[in-house]
């Protein structure tokens, strides 16, 4: 083979390649989001559905976890990030403008595990906390057999699975497990990475869900819908009402219904005093900035976000997450039409 | 010496010729046991549908994997435009002109290269490149793998040019010829099989690579219209679906993980049918 | 032909010295691109960890990593580095070894081309294939047949007590050995390749066994080949990192038990990097590149003092 026949070879396919990629360039806009796995369920159908609405724009969500959701934002790697636990306001002030917080819908963290009949469990805050910590080793601890008196728990090792990433379901989680045990709170506390007593750590609900799945006598903490599409049990928790609750649309809009939601849309809604709240719920963020750097991307994602609103949510029981309620939905529409562009 | 000392002499022998048998066995079985599960669990899954069709969203079946795939190309391409031509000519200084003490060193420079870890790489290109251009894009992918060619070039050139005989050099030499001509035409081409052979060893070494594209290139659901964005790559598809729960995009995992050894037995096998019946390259 | 060419000379001679010093200048600089690459790197690295370096100092080092808390240091990291690639280079050397000997001594002519081109197979498998292969079949594998038993029968020892997860330290080690054998095995043979065929025979006319021969004509003077050859495994071992990050369960936590789960240097930049938030964290990531990027210099360096005098420029091959 003639080194100089490949060398022009092969200059001219990187020249027929770059050319076709700048030819096509102009025929559709690519807006680039990252962040949360928990409601990449939802995000990933809403932009497909979106691409059917609009086909001159293309929505490019990576899910890395609400961190990087947040990193990029700030550093404007991205044009949109998505995040299950708020921004601080340490956070908020590095950023070179003012992000947004855009709730779209409602989640609920279950607590997922891995036992032969996939029984359904009951556990409780401050049972599921000490799991955690590493300080109930084995299913069949006197505690866990005392709430689950039906059920036979073999004599096995809990195997702990946490996230490995910054992650806002884990914010979610940690945030409901500081409110129920004191110990928690002192030894690890909140954050979206935590310094776990216990476990193997695995990346994405989709680690979590995947290792949860296949490590007989594991246990771990994921979104709703992924329990559910992998046909994982997940525990009925009790809430502060004292009821044992399963995670469900109906519930989560029960925790949600009775939060109280502060202008600036960040807020929690663990532990939730409703009666038939699920206590581990929380809310899930887009993240834009009020001022966007680009006009024609800016039109684009403030035209999305209004759809999301009023068609995306009617998506959102089908995949098992809570839509906003009316009111909620309306302040949030106010949000979105002060973004300018 | 005694029949019996003898004897257990010949049995250590025959003993440890054994274990350095089973050794060798040892060795080739997660090879083979590799292959035999891509084959089974990726082969079927490996259609046209796979190869020519975008992901699908996050639960639903079906979707394939063809944006990676063509990304893996345009990655591996704009490698191989900043790789080569500066790893070639390196090669031809270190083969040409180099000291002893100066080839010594950049050889062990290029061996430090050789020997860092990708997801360096990942983060030195993210740091120079992602930043300033505020976002992924195959530009910074590409880079990254590129500068990961470079000192594979580098020695694969060198090591090639040090096998065309120095008579050649020399009749040029005698003939007058100046020094640039005579590297380019004669030694150059003499050697030119060798060297691409060292291209395309590395085309298929950074082919597989996915830490350096982690932060660079990141990924991308549709395809890629443009350089400067995010562009999939088939080695972070694969790890993405891996560490998945779907059973759907397991199954499209082993698909992906056997396209992408296909793709780098391509490469080997290119690297044979170029080496047959030449005898300054790759003769070992 | 030759006289008019000699007649000529004086014509042809000073076009071609700007040619020729054209050429070398511009190879040169391609050349020195390496020592740039290397500075680069360092530089980079250096650069984005000035916060962490600043704020943490040396303790960095000896350090917990605390995210949360915004206390950083590399202990976890680097421990777990050193035990999955030191456990991993014990599994993998006496095999490496072993086949080695048995390709260049024992096994017959026609079988050693094919042999050595399936080992090198193997080091082609990319890095991604093997963590998948290591996660669906491996370690399933691993968890349920050789783990319970090695606790079984060593639970005396802590290194074998504990829940056993899967993907552990133990893990991470044995996808480590599979992916570093075939460059120690190579490079152990080209070491026993360069022992001159007349030491073998001097010993068999001695009377020797085929090990002995072995024994006494290759090994005992390979040594330092030998040795260099386990710093190139190791060097490799250092920076592996997605088949690692996909097998080693991404702990953060130190632990005595090999069959909980870790991470390595690697392993945690790449977990970590994406979501960095704030500038401290982030400079604690870059920190562990320049920790990982100094510990795989030393590491090389040995490497080629104790090998370079034996390898030929097609060990780039291997690399």
């Amino acid at each position: 083979m003639n080194m100089r026949r490949f060398l022009t070879n092969l200059a001219a396919l990187a020249a027929a390649l770059a050319l076709a990629g700048a030819g096509r360039a102009s025929a559709q806009l690519l807006i680039n989001g990252a962040g949360a796995t928990f409601p990449y369920p939802i995000y990933s159908k809403w932009f497909d559905e979106y691409s059917k609405v609009d086909p001159s724009v293309r929505f490019n969500y990576q899910s890395i976890g609400s961190g990087g959701g947040q990193k990029q934002i700030l550093e404007g790697t991205i044009d949109f990030g998505a995040s299950d636990g708020p921004m601080s306001d340490q956070t908020l002030a590095k950023a070179p403008g003012k992000i947004l917080h855009v709730p779209t819908v409602a989640g609920a963290d279950v607590v997922t595990y891995n036992l032969p009949g996939a029984p359904r469990l009951r556990l409780d805050g401050p049972s599921i906390a000490d799991i955690f910590l590493g300080r109930i080793t084995k299913w069949n601890d006197p505690r866990l057999t005392a709430l689950n008196p039906g059920v036979t728990l073999p004599d096995e090792d809990i195997l702990v699975v946490h996230r490995a990433d910054g992650s806002g379901t884990t914010y979610i989680f940690v945030d409901y497990l500081s409110c129920v045990s004191q110990e928690w709170q002192k030894k690890v506390g909140r954050g979206a990475a935590v310094k776990w007593p216990a476990g193997l750590g695995a990346k994405g609900n989709e680690g979590v869900t995947s290792q949860v799945k296949q490590t007989p006598g594991a246990i771990g903490y994921v979104e709703l819908v992924y329990a559910i599409q992998n046909q994982l049990p997940y525990a009925n928790v009790k809430n502060a009402a004292g009821n044992f609750i399963e995670a469900s649309v109906g519930s989560v809009s029960a925790a949600l219904a009775a939060a109280t939601i502060p202008d600036d849309f960040r807020f929690s809604m663990v532990n939730s005093p409703g009666h038939d709240a699920y206590p581990i719920a929380g809310a899930t963020w887009l993240l834009v900035y009020q001022q966007q750097r680009d006009a024609v991307k800016g039109r684009k994602i403030v035209e999305f976000l209004k759809w999301a609103m009023q068609e995306g949510e009617h998506n959102a029981p089908q995949l098992d997450y809570a839509p906003l309620p009316p009111d909620l939905n309306k302040r949030v529409l106010a949000e979105i039409s002060g973004i300018r562009y | 010496m005694k029949p019996f000392q003898n004897h257990w002499r010949k049995a250590t022998s025959a003993v440890i010729s054994a274990i350095c048998f089973l050794c060798a066995l040892m060795v080739i079985l997660p090879l083979a046991l590799i292959l035999f599960h891509l084959i089974r669990l990726g082969a079927s899954s490996v259609d046209w549908n796979f190869l020519t069709h975008l992901p699908k969203p996050v639960g639903e079946t079906g979707g394939g994997m063809a944006n990676a795939i063509v990304g893996s190309f345009v990655l591996v391409t704009l490698a191989v435009l900043i790789g080569v031509p500066v790893g070639l000519l390196g090669g031809i200084y270190l083969s040409e002109f180099g000291s002893p003490r100066l080839n010594w060193a950049v050889r062990l420079a290029a061996d430090i290269l050789n020997g860092t870890p990708s997801i360096v790489w990942g983060i030195v290109v993210y740091a120079l490149v992602v930043v300033p251009m505020k976002g992924a894009s195959a530009y910074a992918g590409g880079l990254a793998l590129g500068l990961i060619m470079i000192p594979l070039v580098v020695r694969t050139t060198e090591g090639m040019l040090a096998l065309v005989p120095n008579s050649y050099r020399e009749a040029a030499l005698a003939l007058g010829i100046p020094k640039w001509k005579s590297v380019v035409h004669i030694v150059l081409k003499t050697a030119g099989k060798g060297i691409v052979t060292g291209v395309l060893l590395a085309c298929a070494r950074v082919a597989g690579e996915t830490a350096p594209l982690l932060f660079t290139a990141s990924g991308n659901q549709f395809w890629s219209h443009n350089l400067s964005e995010p562009i999939a790559s088939l080695p972070r598809q694969i790890y993405t679906y891996a560490i998945a729960p779907y059973d759907d995009w397991k199954r499209q995992a082993w698909a992906g993980a056997l396209v992408l050894i296909l793709i780098t037995v391509a490469f080997s096998a290119g690297v044979r049918v170029l080496t047959r019946g030449s005898n300054t390259a790759g003769a070992r | 032909m030759i006289a008019a060419t000699a007649q000529r000379k004086v014509v042809l001679a000073p076009p071609s010295k700007a040619g020729d010093a054209f050429f070398k200048f511009l190879t040169w600089g391609m050349a020195m691109m390496v020592f740039v690459l290397v500075a680069l790197l360092g530089w980079e690295l250096f650069q984005g960890s000035k916060i962490s370096l600043q704020q943490f100092g040396w303790r960095f080092l000896i350090h917990d990593w605390d995210p949360g808390n915004g206390n950083f240091g590399a202990l976890p990291f680097i421990f777990g580095t050193f035990v999955s690639s030191l456990l991993g280079l014990m599994i993998a050397l006496p095999l490496s070894l072993g086949t080695a000997i048995y390709l260049t001594e024992l096994a017959p002519r026609w079988l050693r081309r094919p042999a050595l081109s399936l080992i090198e197979m193997l080091a082609a498998i990319p890095s991604v294939i093997l963590g998948l292969w290591g996660i669906y079949v491996l370690v399933p594998w691993l968890r349920d047949h050789p783990y319970p038993l090695l606790q079984k029968a060593l639970a005396w020892l802590p290194v074998f007590r504990g829940h056993i997860y899967g993907q552990s330290f133990l893990s991470a080690a044995v996808i480590i050995a599979i992916m570093i054998v075939p460059i120690i095995t190579s490079m152990a043979r080209e070491v026993f390749r360069a022992v001159p065929d007349s030491q073998r025979e001097a010993a068999f006319a001695l009377g020797a066994t085929r090990w002995e021969v072995t024994w006494l004509a290759v090994l005992k003077g390979s040594r330092r080949g030998m040795f260099g050859a386990a710093m190139l495994g190791l060097g490799r071992a250092l920076g592996e990192t997605m088949a690692v990050t996909m097998v080693i369960g991404n702990s953060t936590d130190i632990s005595a038990s090999l069959f909980a789960p870790g991470s390595t240097l690697a392993s945690a930049i790449a977990n970590q990097f994406s979501e960095a938030v704030d500038d401290t964290y982030r400079s604690a990531l870059f920190e562990l590149g320049l920790v990982l990027l100094l510990v795989t210099i030393v590491t090389n360096i040995l490497a080629h003092l104790l090998v370079g005098a034996v390898s030929a420029p097609q060990d780039a091959f291997n690399a």
